[in-house]
């Protein structure tokens, strides 16, 4: 049976090139947009690109905060993509007003000045665990990043299993049980970005 | 472990082929532009921008045809621009496919449009291209609109950092005086600009050889470079260009 994948379509965002690339890796890609679409998902994707506030709002003013979160509970395989990592803690000092899902508690901050903004490019990552999404993935592969805020590192944060640098050390990939986020855009990572998703296929189908 | 140098190869088109020649003068087709992208895409190119250079109101839906077949082929970022007005504009070249869209002309016309951009898009997709031409009269460079026709009394760094402060996330900066000589990228006026503002900086213009892209990166202080016709006629390999970058210790993404 091939993976279906739902993906959280919230009218900002790739959502196309995150659909496309799954379709290559021979995935079924539905999108969705109303609570009880999640709720009947049995795997999901949230990508996101641009501002933090307008995937927090959107997943508001559609509610489907608490079916992600009821989702994310009941264990359905989650990987969150660029904002879909970064919605995952308490807040962003991009949108302090806001309230992020919460699953994790550093906090999502700008990125240093004294390097160039936004972090745009290729780069690499320090694996700091043992990860399910980078088995196979050479330890000096290149992934695509263009953002300008980030998770911090905190101690003894044993969920981050990867973290890039740029000005300063920040979260790049993190783990927790059913929840896997990357900062980097998979979707454009070439050929390392295809067998992280198809990893997370992999994760998906073994759950279901 | 550092950001990579990007390497960018620019597909130039008429809304459906890829063209060469100057200024819209003694223009002949160099190839189509999915297939160009497939083969980029394979060769490790970093990124690749599509422009129309025609940017004509009829062609436009051959073009956003052609941006939606070439985001197709492509495992890397697509940047596409040529033409691009209004937010409805930049609308429909995303939906094509798009990652991120240039301005050019337009935000000379209306700097605002840049700020619309960034606030609905985020500043990561909001490239400002500026085409500088050196004045030695008075010592600056400056913009030129119009695919590099028309003069302005805009001085390049200052129109870059006000373009940034605007919200652009990035800087397409094409040397008009190096464009098409094979002579090597403008490395003063990349310098000026990539010294002057806090986004990353793709040069563009003159590029042949690989020490003119080793240079730019060195000691025009550039993040990406951006060449079409070098790629296009095999002239130089994206991936034997990467690899004598390496040897020079620059930092270049070379599995790809």
């Amino acid at each position: 049976m091939r993976t279906t994948v739902t993906l959280i379509d919230y009218g900002v965002g790739n959502v196309t090139s995150v659909e496309r690339a799954l379709h290559k890796l021979g995935a079924e890609a539905t999108r969705a947009n109303t609570a009880q679409q999640i709720d009947e998902a049995s795997a999901l994707i949230l990508p996101g690109v641009g501002h933090f506030a307008a995937l927090i709002r959107a997943l508001d003013e559609r509610d489907l905060r608490a079916s992600l979160l009821t989702a994310l509970e009941r264990g359905v395989p989650f990987l969150g993509i660029c904002l879909g990592l970064q919605a995952l803690y308490d807040s962003s000092d991009e949108a302090p007003e806001l309230a992020g899902l919460a699953l994790f508690h550093q906090r999502v901050c700008a990125l240093p000045a004294n390097v160039k903004l936004p972090h745009m490019g290729w780069n690499q990552l320090r694996r700091a665990a043992s990860s399910r999404l980078l088995q196979g993935i050479a330890a000096d592969a290149h992934f695509y990043f263009a953002h300008s805020y980030a998770a911090c590192v905190a101690d003894h944060d044993s969920d981050t299993v990867a973290t890039c640098s740029h000005g300063s050390e920040f979260v790049a990939v993190i783990e927790h049980e059913n929840v896997h986020a990357v900062q980097f855009h998979p979707e454009k990572s070439g050929q390392p970005g295809a067998q992280l998703l198809a990893n997370f296929l992999r994760i998906a189908k073994a759950a279901s | 472990m550092s950001l990579a140098h990007r390497i960018i190869p620019c597909l130039d088109t008429d809304g459906a082929r890829v063209v060469k020649g100057v200024n819209f003068v003694g223009l002949r087709d160099a190839g189509d532009p999915v297939a160009l992208a497939a083969r980029y895409n394979a060769e490790g190119a970093d990124e690749l921008v599509v422009l129309d250079i025609a940017a004509s109101r009829d062609r436009r839906p051959t073009f956003l045809e052609t941006i939606r077949r070439v985001a197709a082929e492509l495992a890397i970022p697509l940047t596409a621009g040529g033409g691009i007005r209004t937010m409805e504009d930049a609308r429909v070249v995303v939906r094509a496919g798009a990652d991120k869209v240039t301005v050019n002309t337009a935000a000379v016309q209306r700097p605002e449009l840049i700020s619309e951009l960034s606030r609905e898009f985020g500043a990561q997709a909001v490239v400002l291209a500026i085409d500088a031409k050196r004045d030695d009269a008075n010592h600056h460079w400056q913009v030129r609109i119009r695919g590099g026709h028309d003069a302005t009394d805009l001085d390049a760094v200052e129109w870059a950092k006000r373009g940034v402060a605007a919200g652009a996330g990035e800087i397409l900066l094409t040397s008009v005086d190096r464009d098409g000589t094979q002579r090597g990228f403008d490395v003063p006026l990349t310098a000026a600009i990539a010294n002057a503002v806090n986004v990353p900086v793709i040069a563009s213009g003159g590029a042949k050889l690989p020490e003119h892209f080793a240079e730019i990166f060195r000691d025009g202080n550039a993040d990406a470079a951006l060449a079409a016709s070098i790629f296009h006629d095999n002239i130089q390999s994206i991936r034997d260009l990467k690899t004598f970058l390496a040897a020079e210790s620059i930092e270049v993404r070379l599995s790809c």
